[in-house]
């Protein structure tokens, strides 16, 4: 049963989340015993305690479960959305919502995750596919 | 077994305060050991009568151990249990178990930062603790900490359940009419709903009015055992209940932003009270943004889940109104030095004693203290009254 984590003998869920968003994808753990998902990677599951978790691709789909804006003035970056993501499978991430103002980011409104390069360090953010509901 | 039968077995007899509002010129260690003192010798007991030391930092990983030294403590009993502002409100517990154990007579708990006049302060400590205390699933989206992660609470929690920016700003002024009939307050200037509105935008929907200050400060409280309580010089204040309930530690973790670990801590410490929240005459919660206030006094059974907007309103919360909250003046009006869950416990124990003038809330018996740490991330819940209340 533990040799289903680490993937690669090299590296721990976090590395391997990370490497994996790096080639491009999004892949989070599932755990072959309860069958929920778990976000962010662990060594173990957070809701049964298996250690028996696979990585498989996230839909990238999720709905926003809350939002603020970070007012910052313009010479530090100027005003950030950060949000809540709640994923179809069942898990909530930090991330934010680019392609329309900090504070057009609706509770409820539809994303898509996709992968930018921040820092020279890949980064999950989502853009809006539908309104809120 | 039960914790019930802890309860009205230790009380609270000495409580001190010092470098409240700005601390110049002196370090956090100097304030904390003038509080300690002042604790010490408001219980009637000499520093040499303590053995029993609880305290944490911000900064320091290893604070009892300095703590300890500076005090001249060589200590039976000790608790550096870090959870955030919450920490002081739950070291009553581990105390309580020591001191009623046997394993100590006189437990020392205490606090003190000087993050606003320091010159090593909370901007520093914010750029190190990505290091520190790691968070790769939620630092690289830069949140504001922690006020982003309290901004998204009351996001929710308007969205939820219709709670108004106007609604959160009750509390901001509750807190300042409370704050101006004490003069230890940091923030006494007259304060309108509409200025909390029109204050400048630091993490929507909150103002800066929505959030707490930033001032250094030192606190510090005695435990003893009840029956050698009964023979010191001030009016015992026991400990009735507590308890401490962690569901979290970063936001994005949280289960339901509009339901904190205050609802476990709550029933847990009530349970072992033997009261509900109707038993309560005074009520002191860890306010270090307007929604807190809201959100505890409906996890901790003030009134109902998604109901604390409509509660607070018309000034209930505020002198004169139907509930007694935060007389100090809270974290938001009074004094918030990183971490305040010790300013809460003393401000209740002055309650319990009478010693409130202006703000005292005549014939209260028993108080409700509650702390809470990190983003929404621990919550300590802690009954306190007087004889009265045994």
């Amino acid at each position: 049963m533990d040799d289903t984590i680490p993937a690669c003998p090299d590296a721990g869920p976090e590395k391997v989340f990370f490497d994996t968003l790096e080639s491009g994808a999004f892949r989070i753990q599932r755990c072959q015993d309860c069958g929920r998902h778990v976000f962010y990677p662990r060594a173990l599951c957070n809701h049964c305690g298996s250690r028996a978790l696979d990585w498989v691709d996230a839909s990238g789909r999720g709905t926003v479960y809350s939002t603020t804006v970070v007012r910052r003035k313009a010479e530090a970056g100027g005003d950030l959305n950060i949000a809540l993501i709640d994923l179809e499978e069942g898990v909530r991430l930090m991330s934010r919502v680019e392609g329309i103002a900090p504070d057009a980011v609706r509770i409820g409104m539809r994303v898509q995750a996709g992968i930018a390069a921040e820092n020279g360090r890949p980064l999950l953010v989502f853009t809006q596919s539908g309104a809120a509901t | 077994m039960s914790p019930a039968g802890l309860r009205g077995s230790v009380a609270i007899v000495g409580v001190g305060q010092a470098g409240l509002g700005e601390a110049h010129g002196r370090t956090e260690m100097e304030i904390l050991a003038e509080a300690a003192h002042a604790a010490v010798a408001d219980a009637g007991l000499r520093m040499r009568d303590i053995d029993g030391l609880a305290t944490a930092s911000v900064g320091a990983t290893m604070w009892a151990l300095p703590v300890s030294e500076y005090l001249g403590l060589q200590p039976k009993f000790v608790d550096s249990t870090m959870l955030g502002g919450s920490s002081f409100v739950s070291h009553m517990m581990p105390a309580a178990l020591a001191l009623d154990a046997g394993l100590c007579d006189a437990v020392l708990v205490c606090y003190g930062s000087t993050q606003r006049t320091s010159t090593f302060g909370r901007k520093e400590i914010a750029k190190v603790r990505p290091m520190l205390d790691p968070q790769p699933y939620e630092y690289p989206y830069q949140p504001a900490m922690p006020v982003s992660a309290y901004a998204l609470a009351a996001a929710r929690h308007m969205h939820q359940y219709g709670t108004t920016r106007e609604q959160l700003a009750e509390v901001a002024v509750a807190a300042r009419q409370w704050a101006r009939l004490n003069p230890e307050a940091f923030m006494r200037d007259p304060l309108a709903i509409a200025d909390v509105l029109a204050a400048r935008m630091v993490a929507d929907p909150l103002s800066v009015r929505d959030c707490c200050l930033v001032t250094d400060g030192a606190g510090a409280y005695v435990m003893v055992r009840a029956d050698r309580a009964r023979n010191l010089k001030r009016k015992p204040v026991y400990l009735l209940g507590n308890a401490t309930a962690t569901w979290h530690r970063q936001i994005s973790a949280m289960p339901d932003l509009t339901v904190t670990a205050a609802k476990e801590s709550g029933e847990r410490a009530y349970a072992m009270a033997g009261m509900t929240a109707a038993d309560i005459d005074v009520v002191a919660l860890y306010d270090a943004f307007t929604i807190n206030t809201i959100l505890f006094l409906e996890d901790l059974g003030f009134c109902k889940k998604g109901e604390g907007g409509a509660f607070v309103s018309d000034g209930a919360i505020a002198p004169g109104g139907r509930l007694a909250v935060n007389t100090n003046g809270g974290g938001l009006s009074c004094i918030h030095p990183g971490m305040y869950g010790i300013f809460i416990t003393i401000e209740a124990v002055r309650q319990l004693r009478g010693e409130c003038g202006a703000r005292q809330v005549a014939g209260a018996s028993t108080a409700l203290v509650h702390g809470n740490g990190g983003t929404l991330s621990s919550q300590a819940t802690s009954i306190l009254g007087t004889d009265a209340a045994l």
